[in-house]
Protein backbone atom coordinates (compact mmCIF):
# COMPACT_ATOMS: atom_id res chain seq x y z
CA UNK A 1 0.00 0.00 0.00
CA UNK A 2 2.63 2.27 0.81
CA UNK A 3 4.13 2.37 -2.75
CA UNK A 4 0.69 2.92 -3.92
CA UNK A 5 0.76 6.16 -1.39
CA UNK A 6 4.19 7.07 -3.09
CA UNK A 7 2.53 7.31 -6.15
CA UNK A 8 -0.30 9.06 -5.39
CA UNK A 9 2.32 11.80 -3.84
CA UNK A 10 4.19 12.08 -6.61
CA UNK A 11 1.39 11.96 -8.91
CA UNK A 12 -0.58 15.04 -6.95
CA UNK A 13 2.81 16.72 -5.94
CA UNK A 14 3.88 16.89 -9.69
CA UNK A 15 0.20 18.52 -10.62
CA UNK A 16 0.86 21.21 -7.84
CA UNK A 17 4.50 22.01 -8.90
CA UNK A 18 3.48 22.36 -12.86
CA UNK A 19 -0.06 24.21 -11.70
CA UNK A 20 2.22 26.43 -9.21
CA UNK A 21 4.51 27.18 -12.90
CA UNK A 22 0.82 28.11 -14.40
CA UNK A 23 -0.45 30.30 -11.86
CA UNK A 24 2.57 31.89 -12.29
CA UNK A 25 2.29 32.59 -15.39
CA UNK A 26 -1.25 34.49 -14.56
CA UNK A 27 -4.47 33.25 -13.15
CA UNK A 28 -5.75 33.38 -16.43
CA UNK A 29 -3.52 30.67 -17.74
CA UNK A 30 -4.14 28.16 -15.01
CA UNK A 31 -8.08 28.48 -15.22
CA UNK A 32 -8.10 27.63 -18.47
CA UNK A 33 -6.03 24.65 -18.10
CA UNK A 34 -8.23 23.62 -15.42
CA UNK A 35 -10.91 23.98 -17.32
CA UNK A 36 -9.44 21.88 -19.89
CA UNK A 37 -7.88 19.46 -17.82
CA UNK A 38 -11.42 18.56 -16.26
CA UNK A 39 -13.34 18.55 -19.65
CA UNK A 40 -10.53 16.23 -20.65
CA UNK A 41 -11.11 14.10 -17.86
CA UNK A 42 -15.17 14.18 -18.05
CA UNK A 43 -14.67 13.15 -21.99
CA UNK A 44 -12.21 10.60 -20.49
CA UNK A 45 -13.93 8.66 -17.73
CA UNK A 46 -16.49 6.87 -19.99
CA UNK A 47 -13.45 4.95 -21.64
CA UNK A 48 -11.77 4.01 -18.96
CA UNK A 49 -15.20 2.78 -17.60
CA UNK A 50 -15.25 0.81 -19.95
CA UNK A 51 -11.34 0.17 -20.25
CA UNK A 52 -11.41 -1.32 -16.54
CA UNK A 53 -14.83 -3.37 -16.68
CA UNK A 54 -14.13 -4.51 -20.03
CA UNK A 55 -10.99 -6.06 -19.74
CA UNK A 56 -12.26 -7.67 -16.53
CA UNK A 57 -14.52 -9.73 -18.96
CA UNK A 58 -11.62 -9.90 -21.54
CA UNK A 59 -9.43 -11.40 -19.07
CA UNK A 60 -11.48 -13.63 -17.54
CA UNK A 61 -11.48 -15.59 -20.75
CA UNK A 62 -7.98 -15.83 -21.73
CA UNK A 63 -7.05 -19.12 -19.26
CA UNK A 64 -3.49 -18.78 -18.04
CA UNK A 65 -2.58 -22.23 -19.13
CA UNK A 66 -2.87 -20.59 -22.81
CA UNK A 67 -0.27 -18.07 -22.04
CA UNK A 68 2.23 -20.16 -20.83
CA UNK A 69 1.89 -22.72 -22.94
CA UNK A 70 2.34 -20.47 -26.08
CA UNK A 71 5.95 -19.52 -23.95
CA UNK A 72 6.87 -23.45 -23.94
CA UNK A 73 10.39 -24.41 -24.61
CA UNK A 74 10.20 -24.09 -27.91
CA UNK A 75 13.78 -22.81 -28.95
CA UNK A 76 12.95 -20.96 -32.51
CA UNK A 77 11.69 -18.25 -34.01
CA UNK A 78 8.80 -19.68 -33.77
CA UNK A 79 9.03 -19.60 -30.22
CA UNK A 80 10.10 -16.07 -30.47
CA UNK A 81 6.41 -15.27 -32.21
CA UNK A 82 4.25 -17.51 -29.65
CA UNK A 83 6.20 -15.21 -26.65
CA UNK A 84 5.04 -12.28 -28.58
CA UNK A 85 1.43 -13.24 -29.04
CA UNK A 86 1.70 -14.36 -25.39
CA UNK A 87 2.84 -11.39 -24.32
CA UNK A 88 -0.02 -9.09 -26.21
CA UNK A 89 -2.65 -11.10 -24.99
CA UNK A 90 -1.60 -11.49 -21.03
CA UNK A 91 -4.24 -10.22 -18.85
CA UNK A 92 -3.74 -8.31 -15.46
CA UNK A 93 -1.20 -6.00 -14.36
CA UNK A 94 3.11 -6.45 -13.94
CA UNK A 95 2.59 -9.11 -11.26
CA UNK A 96 1.18 -11.68 -13.40
CA UNK A 97 3.05 -10.53 -16.48
CA UNK A 98 6.67 -10.67 -14.62
CA UNK A 99 5.55 -13.80 -12.65
CA UNK A 100 4.58 -15.93 -16.11
CA UNK A 101 8.23 -14.73 -17.20
CA UNK A 102 9.60 -16.05 -14.49
CA UNK A 103 7.70 -19.19 -14.45
CA UNK A 104 8.90 -20.02 -17.89
CA UNK A 105 12.62 -19.16 -17.17
CA UNK A 106 12.91 -21.89 -14.63
CA UNK A 107 10.66 -24.37 -16.33
CA UNK A 108 13.13 -24.37 -19.28
CA UNK A 109 11.88 -21.60 -21.45
CA UNK A 110 14.26 -20.39 -23.99
CA UNK A 111 15.77 -16.95 -22.78
CA UNK A 112 15.68 -15.63 -25.96
CA UNK A 113 12.05 -16.23 -26.02
CA UNK A 114 11.35 -15.08 -22.91
CA UNK A 115 13.04 -11.37 -23.42
CA UNK A 116 10.62 -11.41 -26.47
CA UNK A 117 7.69 -12.10 -24.17
CA UNK A 118 8.72 -9.49 -21.89
CA UNK A 119 9.00 -6.98 -24.33
CA UNK A 120 6.08 -7.78 -25.88
CA UNK A 121 4.23 -7.38 -22.48
CA UNK A 122 5.55 -3.86 -22.47
CA UNK A 123 5.08 -3.01 -25.66
CA UNK A 124 1.53 -4.32 -26.48
CA UNK A 125 -0.19 -5.74 -23.12
CA UNK A 126 -3.86 -5.40 -24.60
CA UNK A 127 -5.01 -4.44 -20.74
CA UNK A 128 -2.86 -1.47 -20.51
CA UNK A 129 -3.33 -0.50 -24.17
CA UNK A 130 -7.24 -0.46 -23.69
CA UNK A 131 -7.59 1.34 -20.35
CA UNK A 132 -5.30 3.67 -20.35
CA UNK A 133 -3.44 3.90 -23.82
CA UNK A 134 -6.46 4.31 -25.76
CA UNK A 135 -8.77 6.82 -23.67
CA UNK A 136 -5.36 9.29 -23.12
CA UNK A 137 -4.28 9.07 -26.70
CA UNK A 138 -5.36 9.93 -30.39
CA UNK A 139 -5.88 6.50 -31.34
CA UNK A 140 -4.41 6.91 -34.64
CA UNK A 141 -1.11 6.97 -32.80
CA UNK A 142 -2.12 4.03 -30.47
CA UNK A 143 -2.61 1.78 -33.88
CA UNK A 144 0.45 3.26 -35.56
CA UNK A 145 2.47 3.07 -32.10
CA UNK A 146 1.55 -0.74 -31.94
CA UNK A 147 2.07 -1.53 -35.32
CA UNK A 148 5.41 0.25 -35.55
CA UNK A 149 6.70 -1.68 -32.68
CA UNK A 150 5.79 -5.07 -33.94
CA UNK A 151 9.34 -6.00 -35.09
CA UNK A 152 10.89 -4.95 -32.15
CA UNK A 153 10.48 -7.42 -29.44
CA UNK A 154 12.31 -9.18 -32.00
CA UNK A 155 14.95 -7.22 -32.51
CA UNK A 156 15.47 -7.60 -28.49
CA UNK A 157 15.36 -11.64 -29.05
CA UNK A 158 18.03 -11.31 -31.80
CA UNK A 159 20.40 -8.99 -29.73
CA UNK A 160 19.66 -11.79 -26.63
CA UNK A 161 21.05 -14.49 -29.07
CA UNK A 162 23.96 -12.54 -29.71
CA UNK A 163 25.35 -11.32 -26.48
CA UNK A 164 24.58 -14.80 -24.68
CA UNK A 165 22.42 -15.02 -21.25
CA UNK A 166 22.45 -12.64 -18.49
CA UNK B 1 -7.59 14.77 -26.70
CA UNK B 2 -9.68 13.09 -28.69
CA UNK B 3 -13.79 12.82 -29.54
CA UNK B 4 -15.72 10.18 -26.59
CA UNK B 5 -16.74 7.92 -29.67
CA UNK B 6 -14.82 6.35 -32.25
CA UNK B 7 -14.10 2.92 -34.27
CA UNK B 8 -11.83 1.84 -31.06
CA UNK B 9 -13.91 2.53 -28.30
CA UNK B 10 -17.01 0.51 -30.40
CA UNK B 11 -14.19 -2.35 -31.28
CA UNK B 12 -13.54 -2.31 -27.79
CA UNK B 13 -17.13 -2.21 -26.05
CA UNK B 14 -18.00 -5.74 -29.25
CA UNK B 15 -15.20 -7.33 -27.79
CA UNK B 16 -15.94 -6.68 -23.93
CA UNK B 17 -19.86 -7.66 -24.35
CA UNK B 18 -18.79 -10.92 -26.56
CA UNK B 19 -16.09 -11.73 -23.91
CA UNK B 20 -18.93 -10.72 -21.19
CA UNK B 21 -21.40 -13.00 -22.80
CA UNK B 22 -18.75 -15.99 -23.09
CA UNK B 23 -18.17 -15.39 -18.99
CA UNK B 24 -21.69 -15.72 -18.30
CA UNK B 25 -22.72 -18.88 -20.07
CA UNK B 26 -19.51 -20.09 -18.74
CA UNK B 27 -19.99 -18.85 -14.86
CA UNK B 28 -23.36 -17.61 -15.23
CA UNK B 29 -24.80 -14.29 -13.53
CA UNK B 30 -23.21 -14.63 -10.45
CA UNK B 31 -19.70 -14.86 -12.49
CA UNK B 32 -20.51 -11.82 -14.14
CA UNK B 33 -21.72 -9.95 -11.48
CA UNK B 34 -18.56 -10.92 -9.28
CA UNK B 35 -16.17 -9.36 -12.44
CA UNK B 36 -18.30 -6.37 -12.18
CA UNK B 37 -18.06 -5.34 -8.68
CA UNK B 38 -14.37 -6.50 -8.67
CA UNK B 39 -13.93 -4.05 -11.61
CA UNK B 40 -16.37 -1.09 -10.25
CA UNK B 41 -14.19 -0.95 -6.92
CA UNK B 42 -10.87 -0.84 -9.25
CA UNK B 43 -12.20 1.92 -11.24
CA UNK B 44 -13.29 4.40 -8.18
CA UNK B 45 -10.16 3.44 -7.15
CA UNK B 46 -8.37 4.80 -10.39
CA UNK B 47 -10.24 7.98 -11.11
CA UNK B 48 -8.79 10.23 -8.92
CA UNK B 49 -5.14 9.34 -10.65
CA UNK B 50 -6.98 9.73 -14.06
CA UNK B 51 -7.77 13.39 -12.48
CA UNK B 52 -4.48 13.82 -11.73
CA UNK B 53 -3.14 12.35 -15.26
CA UNK B 54 -5.74 15.09 -17.29
CA UNK B 55 -5.03 18.06 -14.98
CA UNK B 56 -1.15 17.10 -15.67
CA UNK B 57 -1.08 16.34 -19.28
CA UNK B 58 -3.62 20.04 -19.81
CA UNK B 59 -1.00 22.18 -17.65
CA UNK B 60 1.80 20.98 -19.01
CA UNK B 61 0.45 21.35 -22.72
CA UNK B 62 -0.09 24.96 -21.18
CA UNK B 63 3.01 25.87 -19.98
CA UNK B 64 5.50 24.05 -22.69
CA UNK B 65 6.69 26.64 -25.20
CA UNK B 66 4.91 25.41 -28.41
CA UNK B 67 7.74 26.80 -30.60
CA UNK B 68 10.72 24.83 -28.97
CA UNK B 69 8.94 21.67 -28.33
CA UNK B 70 8.25 21.54 -32.28
CA UNK B 71 11.95 22.38 -32.77
CA UNK B 72 13.32 19.61 -30.75
CA UNK B 73 10.68 17.03 -31.16
CA UNK B 74 8.87 17.95 -34.17
CA UNK B 75 9.01 16.27 -37.74
CA UNK B 76 12.47 17.91 -37.96
CA UNK B 77 13.89 17.26 -35.31
CA UNK B 78 16.41 14.34 -36.52
CA UNK B 79 18.11 12.06 -34.16
CA UNK B 80 18.29 14.39 -31.59
CA UNK B 81 14.52 14.68 -31.15
CA UNK B 82 14.63 10.53 -30.86
CA UNK B 83 16.99 11.20 -28.35
CA UNK B 84 15.30 13.39 -26.37
CA UNK B 85 11.87 11.89 -26.70
CA UNK B 86 13.95 8.56 -25.34
CA UNK B 87 15.96 10.17 -21.89
CA UNK B 88 12.66 11.73 -21.32
CA UNK B 89 10.17 8.95 -21.11
CA UNK B 90 13.02 6.51 -19.20
CA UNK B 91 12.99 9.56 -16.57
CA UNK B 92 9.28 10.11 -16.40
CA UNK B 93 8.16 9.50 -12.82
CA UNK B 94 4.49 7.89 -12.70
CA UNK B 95 2.60 5.38 -14.28
CA UNK B 96 0.17 4.53 -17.17
CA UNK B 97 -1.78 7.76 -15.79
CA UNK B 98 1.21 10.15 -15.73
CA UNK B 99 2.74 8.47 -19.51
CA UNK B 100 0.24 8.66 -21.80
CA UNK B 101 -1.52 12.24 -20.56
CA UNK B 102 2.13 14.07 -20.90
CA UNK B 103 3.08 12.01 -24.20
CA UNK B 104 -0.76 13.39 -25.52
CA UNK B 105 0.45 16.79 -24.21
CA UNK B 106 3.63 16.81 -26.40
CA UNK B 107 1.69 15.53 -29.38
CA UNK B 108 -0.53 18.42 -28.97
CA UNK B 109 2.10 21.03 -28.91
CA UNK B 110 4.15 20.02 -31.82
CA UNK B 111 6.19 16.83 -31.02
CA UNK B 112 5.71 14.44 -33.87
CA UNK B 113 4.94 10.81 -33.79
CA UNK B 114 8.48 9.72 -34.16
CA UNK B 115 9.52 11.73 -30.59
CA UNK B 116 6.32 10.57 -28.89
CA UNK B 117 6.92 7.05 -29.98
CA UNK B 118 10.48 6.97 -28.99
CA UNK B 119 9.35 8.53 -25.54
CA UNK B 120 6.15 6.11 -24.78
CA UNK B 121 8.67 3.01 -25.77
CA UNK B 122 11.35 4.50 -23.88
CA UNK B 123 8.83 4.99 -21.10
CA UNK B 124 7.35 1.34 -21.31
CA UNK B 125 10.75 -0.31 -22.01
CA UNK B 126 13.33 1.34 -20.06
CA UNK B 127 11.53 3.61 -17.78
CA UNK B 128 12.93 3.09 -14.37
CA UNK B 129 9.20 2.86 -12.22
CA UNK B 130 8.01 -0.60 -13.41
CA UNK B 131 11.39 -1.92 -13.41
CA UNK B 132 12.34 -1.15 -9.53
CA UNK B 133 8.95 -1.33 -8.49
CA UNK B 134 7.95 -4.99 -10.17
CA UNK B 135 10.62 -6.57 -12.78
CA UNK B 136 13.12 -6.74 -10.73
CA UNK B 137 11.50 -8.41 -7.19
CA UNK B 138 9.51 -10.73 -9.35
CA UNK B 139 12.52 -11.57 -12.23
CA UNK B 140 16.05 -10.72 -10.27
CA UNK B 141 18.32 -7.93 -10.80
CA UNK B 142 20.47 -10.01 -13.00
CA UNK B 143 17.58 -10.36 -15.64
CA UNK B 144 16.12 -7.55 -15.41
CA UNK B 145 19.36 -4.67 -16.24
CA UNK B 146 19.97 -7.33 -19.05
CA UNK B 147 16.63 -6.74 -20.22
CA UNK B 148 17.17 -3.20 -20.22
CA UNK B 149 20.43 -3.40 -21.93
CA UNK B 150 18.82 -4.89 -24.69
CA UNK B 151 16.62 -2.57 -25.03
CA UNK B 152 18.31 0.44 -24.64
CA UNK B 153 18.82 1.15 -28.59
CA UNK B 154 14.81 0.25 -29.10
CA UNK B 155 12.97 3.19 -28.42
CA UNK B 156 15.13 5.28 -30.57
CA UNK B 157 14.67 2.73 -33.44
CA UNK B 158 11.15 2.38 -32.99
CA UNK B 159 11.03 6.48 -32.95
CA UNK B 160 12.95 6.55 -36.63
CA UNK B 161 10.86 3.64 -37.75
CA UNK B 162 7.61 5.31 -36.81
CA UNK B 163 8.78 8.92 -38.51
CA UNK B 164 9.95 6.42 -41.80
CA UNK B 165 6.73 5.09 -41.71
CA UNK B 166 4.36 8.52 -41.30
CA UNK B 167 6.04 10.55 -43.55
CA UNK B 168 5.56 7.79 -47.02
CA UNK B 169 1.78 7.01 -45.22
CA UNK B 170 0.77 10.93 -44.80
CA UNK B 171 3.46 12.14 -47.76
CA UNK B 172 1.19 16.00 -46.98
CA UNK B 173 2.54 17.36 -43.49
CA UNK B 174 -0.45 18.00 -41.68
CA UNK B 175 1.49 20.53 -39.64
CA UNK B 176 0.87 23.97 -40.68
CA UNK B 177 4.05 25.50 -38.39
CA UNK B 178 6.56 22.84 -40.13
CA UNK B 179 9.27 24.81 -42.31
CA UNK B 180 10.17 23.66 -45.28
Amino acid sequence: MSAALLIDILLWGSVLGVGLIAFRRGPAVFKASLREGSMDFINIVPRIALGVIGSGYIAAIIPQEVITGWLGPDSGWLGVASAVVAGAATPGGPVIGFSIGTVALKSGGGVPQVVAYVVAWALFAFQRVILWEIPFMPARFVWFRCAVSVPFPFVAAAIAMVIGRP
Amino acid sequence: MRKPIGWSTIIIAVLVAVSAGLVWRRDGTAGVLDILTHDLSLFGGILPRVLAGCLLGALISEILPHEKVSRSLGPKSGLMGLLIGTAFGAILPGGPFTAYPVASALLAVGADFGATIAMVVSWTLIGYGRAVAWEIPIMGTDFTLWRIVISLPLPVLAGALGRFVYVRLYPKPAMKDDET
